[in-house]
Order: structure tokens, then C-alpha cells, then sequence
């Protein structure tokens, strides 16, 4: 029923989940099977059947409101109980800064690195996520985490957990925020200890070794570009990157220069001190957002479409 | 074997046929209106509790916006609503007791004052737009300000735009009233809809009763 | 037949005789201009019918589209606007209003033994109102869509394009729809009982529809000023909900549930109140617990008002408004559940005839019980974090409002169709109906309580591959509940084509109602009923059925 249990709070949740769940089990099959058994052995035997005039039973009907009352303050308190551990932040907690906005999500560290929709943490180390949005009410969901808060334009809220089995967790949008809500999802990639501090030097593991051109293309598709900028020579937002590498493009102030490696470099960490003539000035800022290696690989990229 | 329904003849011409007197008819006519009273109160209700929260949020820009209300003029308008009620309780009065002349009378003078009303309301709101003062996208005050004060005004019209809009509505069911009344519709034994026009008048006064120091008085 | 007095009553067990309310003034625009509430009831019941056909429509598009993960039928913008119109048309154009309108407007005036309504005029003007509104809705999809949700949240609903201010004002002009009807249901039952009818002896619909009305004339005003409110930020940026005015989101949250929670009620009470009558009459028995049933109706309306943050335990409230809020949600639970053991315990040792209405409502115990034991998982703060916008609310509320109020409004027509337009209709059609629809909706709903507690949100165009599996079983449920319904329409319109064959009792009903024709003489009884005895007393009926 409850998809695997990545963070300290994911047990207790699911013990009171399947409590409540048992419990419906057991009151469903009491009522539904009398409804069922009563159908089957009263079932009318020949017209003018006398019945008996039971109109009420006190003591029977005090135990159905009591009992099921006293479940429910005892499911009250529980779930009370494990809210407060699970939205209550522990005072040692890692702060992340999210800024959520239609549809992706951007991630801070501590250090001012930005991450944009994958985010890597140290398992087994309490992380507070500090939440605004750019735009609409969006939700921070992680399912495996059991946690889940709403994102709000006009201020911060947040949220906390603590994994405990390294792994990659879905991170889901759930809070209705138009055209690409169903796509505006990221995975909260869990190290242990000596990979996440390899991943603090060097960035993501699995991209270390990766060659270039293809920690190019890769960046192409997950970072956005793709959205702006076509590969076939097709007019979007942005120029086509086909053949782009060594032609000469002119500008909206009158300018015009080369397509190099300092052009591209500059294009992403300044995208607005030069814009190809006939386009608007929409390209969002990548400093920040971007490793150097990340970088040359996007260089790589466009250098190798003909 | 066919039967005849319970005759309807010899009742009052006003009674409706499902009702079998015309007490049953008068007492559930009140009972309706006053629940729509109720609704009136909620409806209000919401935009008291908006303005409340949006005070204590930016409790500067209101009072700032507050300002520049004209207190004599909410003053009379005060008085003049309250006036307006005595003069409908007189009606309703005349109308239980046979006194077509006192009737008309005074509903006159209710919709006289509601008239003076709007009036008065008129000249405040026209002051309001000359100087910029409006709801939402369309504050355009020039002078000293607080930010956020076109909150105040968004409210202010919000509040006494939809109060002004009953009072209307109030002057247009009080004139029918009255051409019934100078018609001899009404009598001892048929009163009810002065009655109930009064009620609905008597809430368009109340509302008001808070409207005015919550936004003109309250510092 | 139950021992009423009626002054010069026609004989019992006999087709009518007298012209009934169908027969007599006859011609459209005599129906266009009629006071009669059963007229009244009928043309609502056709336009809700309609709008339930229409919303049902977008539901069989949105599942068909979630066939697959990628794009089936129509892009994400096409499906948001298909999923709002779903909701909005749904829960505006047909559950709210269903119930009291139709089968409400019908039945009560005759369970009271009353001509008319209190206010019939009042009563027509509800339903030309109801129409303007619907009007304006339709007109909204036509013009531009509504892509908000039903729930119309800012900030995007006061940013997104589209026919958003139509849709709203739509929405304001249908609440006094409902506003009119439930002013006129309490002043019915205030002054229009037949003599002897006392409020003990008055049937559960009667206390079933009391309380909604109450809900509705709290409850809807707040509904008009929030729309009002909506259609001010969108047009005139007035700033109380906006961020960047300094406006707050979530205050348009508290101002829309503080209506839309009670409003769930207006949908589930006269639900319940058709259970109460189907019970009793298909198991001959008396009703267990009358006053428990009765006073938990009240209890359900006015506890309703109190737990609406409930929806809204993620919005970044404080944990003392959840930890309030959480637990007056769980007292509201209780009443419910004392009226499902009630009816339980009123088909022990009873004569039980398994005949449609009782299809339904037994299909009514057994879908009400799930949904409302998965409300618990909601009202728990821990597990709401958890399940909050997620598939898993998506199958509670369908539960609770379709596999409860929508199968009890069905149980409540094949139950009142003899006595609406004189006919019988097919047995075997109506059975074979709540089957379909019995199978359909727990094959289209019952994963979704799975695919929610496994991750996946609501309102979701596309969706992980994992969730495939059971999104086609959810699609093919749909096809066949959709099946069931159209079953369900068909069996009764078949029955028109038949004459009146129908007796004034079929049922062996014991209250006020089943003494009036098959159908009823336009002014409901030949003569005033007087009531001799209390509902759902099978003592010294000498009914048949």
C-alpha cells in the first residue's frame, strides 16, 4: 500500500496508517457483512410478514457513540503526536533555500551552490527546507518521506527530514499549479557520508566521468534549454543550436560577434548583455546554476551540432 | 366519486391557496424573511471579516486610508438612516392600525431619507474619485501615502458599495409598497409585506450602524 | 396501507382516477409558468439530470485520457480545463442542487401533507435562476475554459487566462439558487404540517432536508461573498488575496471551504435522508433509533461549520489551528456513523424485498461505511500529511459523494418514479443497473485510495509508469459505471412509453405521500390529510409489496 520508508518519520506514519487501516478493515466488515448477511436471511418470505417493532436500544446505542469516539481521540492524539515530530524542525538541521516556481524547482546549499530540480544530501542528517515560491501555490512532496508542505508566494514555510537509506526519492509538485504541474518534478538524491562530500568537490558521482559532450547534452535536457532552443534549426524563444559554433550573429544593439567558447560562457552567466537580433531578452541567468565542468560540456555539445 | 377541494371562498383576496389562513400565510412570509436577513449577515459578514484581517495585517495603511473619510458626512448619514427607521416603524404602525394617511406618510419620508442617503454618498464618492482615491488598480492618489493604502479604499468601496446597493434596492421595494398602499391594499388584516419590508429595512439601517465606525470611526 | 384519515379519500390500491398534476394543464408554456412544486421538481430533475450526463462526460475524458502516461486524447491545457469542468459542473450544476430541487421539491410538500411550498413563486424563480446560472457555466466553457480547478485557488485563479470571472459570477448566481430553496424547505416545515404531525412524527427525509436547508441558507452566503471577492481581485486587483499586493492566498482557502466544507454536507444529507426512507419501507420494519437519526442530522449541519481548515492542514497553518481543527473533524464523524449502525440494525429481522430502491441502498451502506472510514486517514494529522492532494482524497470524496449521495439520489428516483409519473419500470433493468454501477464504481475508485497512498498527486496530466496498472483498471471501472448509469436513465425513460399503471402505494410505504395518487392530483390530496400515526409504524399497516 505505502511506497518504501525513506525517512526516520516513514515508520511511525505508516504504523498509525495501518492502525487506521486495520481498524476500517475490522468496522467494514461488521457493517457491510450484516448489511449482506441481514439482505440474505430476513429476505421477505410472502406478503403481509410482520416484523418486530424495535424502535430504539439505549445501552446498544450509548456503545456505538462512545466506542467509536473514544477511537477517535485516540487516533486524534496519535496523529497529533506524530505531526508534531514530523513538522516540528529539530534545531541541528542543514538549511536548504527552495524557491519554487512554474515548474521547476530551484534548490540553495549553505554554500550558495544552486541546484535546479535534483538535489543531493548526506543521508542520516536532519535537512530543513525553506520554502517560497516565484509565482502560485505549489507543494513540496516527497512520498517516501512522508512529508509534504505547500509553497506560498508571500512567505517562507518549510519543512524537514531525515533519510536513512541513501537512494533517489521522487519529488512531486501536488499543490494544482497549471500547464506543467504534472511535470514539475525533481528526485532528492541521497549519499552517504564519503559520496556526499565527493559530491560537495566535485558535483553529481554519476556525471564525473561522464565525457563532455554527453554531460552536454544531458545538461541540454534537464536544465531547460531544450525548452528555448531547438537542435534542428527551428526559430523557439531562443536561436537554434544547429551549426551554431563559429557563425556570426548580430545583435539588437548593432554589435555583432563570433560563436566561441567565451561567447557561450558569457551567454550563460550573462545572458543579457547581448541578444541575437529579432529575439527577446528571456534567457534566465545560469551563474550559479551551473558547474564549470557543466559548462564546458554544454560548450562541448553545441560545438558537435552540425 | 370526484371531491371538491377545501373551498377557497370568503378568505382574504391576498391569501394564497395552499395556506389555509391567512396567520399561517403571515407567520411563514416572516419566518422567510428573517432568514433572509440571515443570509444578508453573512453575506456582510465575509467582507467584515476580510476587512478585519487586512486591518491587522497592515494596520498603518488603514488607519492612513481612514483619514481621509469625512466624518460629518458619514455623521449625517448616521442620523439619517436612523431617522429613515422611525419613519418605517411609524409606517408599519399605520399599516396594523388602519391609518392609510400615516402609511403613506411615512413611507414617504423613509425613501426621502434613503434619497438623502445616496445623496450624501454621492458627494462623498465623488470627492473620493477626484482626488484618486479608489479600489485596487485604480488608486491613483497623489499625495502623502502609506503603502498598501488602496487596500483601505478597495474595502471602503467594496463595503459601502454593496450597503448603497441594498439601500437602492430597499428605496425601489418601499416605492412599490407605497403605490400598493395608495392603492388600499393594506389593513388590519393584511399588513405583512410593510412588515416585512420594514424588517429588511431595519437590517439595511444595522448594517450600516456598523459600517460607520468601523471605517470612520475606528483610529 | 397505512391508516390515514383523509376526508373523502379515494379508495386505496387502485390506479388513479383523478386527473393527476400530469394530465391537467398540459402544453409547455403552462409548465414554463407553473407554481405546482412537483412541475417545479420535474424540470429540475431533467436539467440536473442533464448537467450529470455533461459532468459525467468530462470524467469519462479525463480517465480516458490517463490511459496512458503520455498524451492520449488532448494536451495538459485541454486536460486541466476538462478535470475543472468535471468538478465545477459536478458539484454546482448537480450535487448541491440535485436532491432538495428534485426529489425535494417533489416529495416534501406531499410527506407533510401540504398543498404547495411555502413560497411556490419563490420556488420557480429558484429554478430560473438555477438556469441563468447553468447558462453562464456552459457559456464559460465555450468561451475560453476554466483550467483553475473546481476549488478556484489563488494566485492562479486570479492570473490564469480564460473565462474565470464568467465562471465565478456563475457560481455566485447559482448560490441563490440554492440560497431560495433552502429559505423555502424551513419555512415549509415550520408552518405547512398537516394536523397531528408533530416534529417527532414528521419522516427522517423531512429532518434530512430541514438540516441541509439550514446548511444551505448559512452556508451559501459565504460562498457569494468569497466569489464576489474572486471576481474583485481578478478584475480590480483589489489586494486581499494577492501576494505581491500584500493580500494573503491562503485567507481565499478559509473563505472558500468555509462555505465548500458545509456544502459537502448539503450533498450528503438529503442522501441520507433517502436512506432512511428506503430502509424502513424495503424491510417493513420500523427505522431503528428515529431520534438518533433525526438529531444527528441537526448535529451533522451545525458541527459542519466547524471543521472547514481541515482541507487545509499542508497550507502552512499553524499546528495549533490543525491540531483544532483535526479534532473537531473527528466529532463530526460520529453522528454519520450512528446513522449507518441505525440502518443496519433497522434490516435485522426485518422482511427485506430486494427490489431497486433497496439495491441501492444497501450499495449506499456498503460505499458510505468506505468512504467515510477513509476520512479518518484525513482527519489524522500524521497520515493527512502524507495523503493531502493525492489520489487517495480523490477516491474519499467520490466515495462519500457518489458512491453515497449519487447512488441514494438513484435509489431515491427508481423509489419515487411510481408516484412522480404513474408508471412502473422495468425490475430487471433497475437491478441490473445497481449491479453495473455497484461493480464500476469500486473498480474505478477503490485503486485510487492505492495509487494515492503510493505517491501519486491529484490532477496530474501525466503520471510515473508505475501508476499505469491501475489507472487502466480505474478506465475500464469508469466505462462500466458509466454503463450502469446509462442503464439506470434507460430504464426509466422506458417506463414512460407504458401507461399509468402505477397504484397510489407500490412500495408498501407507511408515509404521507404514498396516500396521495399515482401521480398526484395537482393540489396533492383530495382532501387534508390528517396524520394518525407516526412514520415507519408497520404495526397495523396492512401493506402489500
Amino acid at each position: 500500500m505505502l511506497p518504501r520508508q525513506g525517512s526516520t518519520i516513514a515508520g511511525p506514519m505508516d504504523d498509525l496508517y495501518m492502525f487506521i487501516f486495520w481498524l476500517s478493515v475490522v468496522f467494514f466488515i461488521i457493517i457491510a457483512g450484516q448489511v449482506v448477511w441481514f439482505g440474505m436471511k430476513y429476505r421477505r418470505r410472502g406478503p403481509g410478514e410482520k416484523t418486530p417493532h424495535i424502535t430504539h436500544h439505549l445501552n446498544l446505542e450509548l456503545a456505538w457513540s462512545i466506542i467509536p469516539l473514544l477511537l477517535c481521540i485516540v487516533l486524534f492524539f496519535w496523529g497529533f503526536d506524530g505531526y508534531m515530530k514530523a513538522t516540528v524542525v529539530p534545531g541541528d538541521a542543514m538549511e536548504i533555500q527552495v524557491r519554487a516556481k512554474r515548474w521547476q524547482w530551484e534548490f540553495e546549499y549553505p554554500d550558495g551552490i544552486r541546484a535546479l530540480n535534483d538535489l543531493y544530501i548526506p543521508v542520516n542528517k536532519k535537512i530543513r527546507m525553506v520554502m517560497i515560491s516565484d509565482d502560485v501555490l505549489h507543494s513540496f512532496w516527497v512520498p517516501e518521506f512522508r512529508v509534504k508542505m505547500d509553497v506560498l508566494p508571500n512567505r517562507y514555510t518549510d519543512v524537514w527530514f531525515e533519510s536513512t537509506i541513501p537512494g533517489t526519492y521522487n519529488l512531486t509538485c501536488t499543490e494544482y499549479c497549471g500547464k506543467g504541474h504534472s511535470t514539475m518534478r525533481g528526485s532528492i538524491k541521497v549519499l552517504t557520508p564519503v559520496e556526499y562530500e565527493d559530491f560537495v568537490k566535485e558535483g553529481p558521482p554519476e556525471l564525473k566521468n561522464m565525457p563532455l559532450r554527453e554531460l552536454g547534452e544531458l545538461v541540454y535536457k534537464s536544465r531547460g534549454c531544450e525548452s528555448c532552443h531547438s537542435l534542428d534549426g527551428s526559430r523557439r524563444d531562443g536561436p537554434s543550436w544547429k551549426g551554431i559554433f563559429g557563425k556570426t550573429e548580430k545583435f539588437t544593439d548593432g554589435t555583432s560577434a563570433v560563436v566561441d567558447e567565451n561567447y557561450i560562457r558569457e551567454s550563460l552567466m550573462n545572458p543579457h548583455s547581448k541578444i541575437v537580433a529579432t529575439y527577446e531578452a528571456v534567457m534566465p541567468v545560469y551563474k550559479g546554476l551551473l558547474r564549470d565542468r557543466e559548462v564546458l560540456g554544454v560548450i562541448e555539445y553545441i560545438k558537435s551540432l552540425k | 366519486m370526484s371531491q371538491t377541494l377545501e373551498s377557497a371562498h370568503g378568505h382574504h383576496p391576498a391569501q394564497q391557496h395552499h395556506f389555509a389562513t391567512m396567520e399561517q400565510q403571515f407567520s411563514a412570509a416572516k419566518l422567510g424573511m428573517w432568514l433572509f436577513l440571515a443570509t444578508e449577515i453573512l453575506l456582510f459578514g465575509g467582507l467584515f471579516v476580510g476587512y478585519g484581517i487586512m486591518h491587522n495585517r497592515h494596520p498603518e495603511a488603514f488607519v492612513a486610508g481612514h483619514h481621509h473619510l469625512q466624518r460629518p458626512m458619514g455623521a449625517i448619514n448616521t442620523i439619517v438612516l436612523l431617522f429613515s427607521s422611525f419613519t418605517m416603524v411609524v409606517a408599519v404602525w399605520a399599516s396594523q392600525t388602519n391609518r392609510k394617511k400615516l402609511l403613506i406618510w411615512g413611507l414617504i419620508a423613509t425613501i426621502a431619507c434613503a434619497g438623502i442617503f445616496m445623496v450624501v454618498k454621492y458627494f462623498e464618492y465623488s470627492h473620493k474619485i477626484h482626488d484618486g482615491l479608489l479600489p485596487g488598480k485604480f488608486y491613483s492618489y497623489k499625495g502623502p501615502q502609506v503603502e498598501g493604502e488602496f487596500m483601505f479604499f478597495s474595502f471602503y468601496f467594496m463595503m459601502t458599495g454593496l450597503h448603497g446597493f441594498h439601500v437602492l434596492i430597499g428605496m425601489i421595494v418601499l416605492a412599490w409598497i407605497l403605490i400598493r398602499a395608495m392603492r388600499n391594499e393594506f389593513s388590519d388584516q393584511y399588513y405583512a409585506p410593510v412588515d416585512l419590508a420594514g424588517l429588511y429595512w431595519h437590517l439595511v439601517d444595522l448594517i450600516w450602524i456598523y459600517l460607520f465606525p468601523l471605517l470612520y470611526l475606528v483610529s | 396501507m397505512a391508516d390515514v384519515k383523509t376526508t373523502g379519500a379515494h379508495v386505496h390500491g387502485e390506479a388513479a382516477h383523478h386527473a393527476s398534476y400530469l394530465e391537467e394543464n398540459k402544453g409547455i408554456m403552462n409548465w414554463l409558468v407553473t407554481y405546482d412544486h412537483k412541475r417545479i421538481g420535474l424540470m429540475y430533475l431533467w436539467s440536473v439530470l442533464l448537467m450529470f450526463l455533461v459532468g459525467g462526460l468530462f470524467a469519462l475524458l479525463v480517465r480516458l485520457e490517463l490511459l496512458t502516461p503520455g498524451e492520449d486524447l488532448m494536451n495538459a491545457e485541454t486536460y486541466n480545463r476538462v478535470f475543472t469542468l468535471h468538478g465545477a459542473i459536478m458539484v454546482f450544476l448537480f450535487i448541491i442542487p440535485a436532491v432538495p430541487a428534485s426529489l425535494g421539491n417533489f416529495v416534501l410538500p406531499l410527506m407533510l401533507g401540504a398543498k404547495d411550498v411555502a413560497f411556490p413563486k419563490l420556488n420557480l424563480a429558484s429554478y430560473y435562476i438555477y438556469v441563468v446560472g447553468a447558462i453562464m457555466a456552459i457559456l464559460s466553457i465555450v468561451l475560453g475554459g476554466v483550467d483553475t480547478g473546481w476549488t478556484f485557488y489563488t494566485p492562479y485563479s486570479t492570473s490564469t487566462a480564460g473565462a474565470v470571472t464568467l465562471m465565478t459570477l456563475s457560481v455566485f448566481v447559482l448560490g441563490f439558487s440554492s440560497i431560495f430553496t433552502g429559505l423555502n424547505f424551513i419555512a415549509t416545515i415550520h408552518t405547512l404540517r398537516a394536523p397531528g404531525m408533530s416534529w417527532y412524527n414528521l419522516p427522517l427525509f423531512v429532518w434530512g432536508t430541514y438540516a441541509t436547508s439550514v446548511i444551505q441558507v448559512m452556508a451559501t452566503p459565504v460562498l457569494g461573498i468569497t466569489t464576489v471577492l474572486l471576481v474583485m481581485e481578478r478584475v480590480f486587483q483589489v489586494g486581499i488575496f494577492d501576494a505581491r499586493l500584500g493580500g494573503d492566498p491562503v485567507l481565499f482557502q478559509h473563505f472558500f471551504w468555509f462555505y465548500s466544507h458545509p456544502a459537502v454536507y448539503i450533498m450528503i444529507l438529503p442522501g441520507m435522508a433517502i436512506i432512511s426512507e428506503l430502509i424502513p419501507t424495503f424491510s417493513k420494519k420500523t427505522i431503528f433509533g428515529y431520534r438518533g437519526i433525526a438529531f444527528s442530522s441537526i448535529a451533522i449541519a451545525l458541527v459542519s461549520f466547524l471543521v472547514w481548515a481541515h482541507h487545509m492542514f499542508t497550507s502552512g497553518q499553524s499546528p495549533l489551528t490543525n491540531a483544532i481543527f483535526s479534532f473537531l473533524t473527528f466529532l463530526v464523524a460520529i453522528p454519520s456513523g450512528i446513522k449507518v449502525f441505525n440502518w443496519t440494525a433497522t434490516m435485522y429481522r426485518g422482511s427485506i424485498s430486494l427490489k431497486t430502491p433497496m439495491l441501492y441502498a444497501m450499495s449506499f451502506l456498503l460505499l458510505f461505511t468506505i468512504g467515510g472510514l477513509t476520512g479518518l486517514f484525513l482527519g489524522t494529522l500524521a497520515t493527512d500529511i502524507h495523503l493531502h492532494d493525492t489520489y487517495f482524497v480523490v477516491a474519499h470524496f467520490h466515495y462519500v459523494m457518489m458512491g453515497g449521495t449519487v447512488i441514494a439520489f438513484i435509489g431515491g428516483l427508481f423509489y419515487w418514479w411510481p408516484k412522480m409519473v404513474g408508471r412502473m419500470y422495468s425490475e430487471k433493468g433497475g437491478a441490473l443497473s445497481a449491479i453495473l454501477v455497484f461493480i464500476g464504481f469500486n473498480a474505478t475508485f477503490l485503486p485510487q485510495f492505492i495509487m494515492g497512498s503510493r505517491g501519486m498527486p491529484r490532477r496530474y496530466f501525466t503520471y510515473l509508469d508505475q501508476f499505469q496498472p491501475l489507472h487502466q483498471f480505474s478506465t475500464v471501472g469508469s466505462e462500466i459505471l458509466g454503463a450502469g448509469i446509462l442503464v439506470a436513465i434507460l430504464t426509466l425513460v422506458a417506463s414512460l412509453r407504458k401507461k399509468p399503471d402505477a397504484i397510489a402505494n407500490p412500495w408498501g410505504g407507511s408515509t404521507l405521500e404514498w396516500e396521495a395518487q399515482s401521480p398526484p392530483v395537482t393540489h396533492n390530496f383530495v382532501g387534508t390529510p390528517v396524520l394518525e400515526h407516526a412514520p415507519y409504524d408497520y404495526r397495523h399497516a396492512k401493506v402489500e409489496g
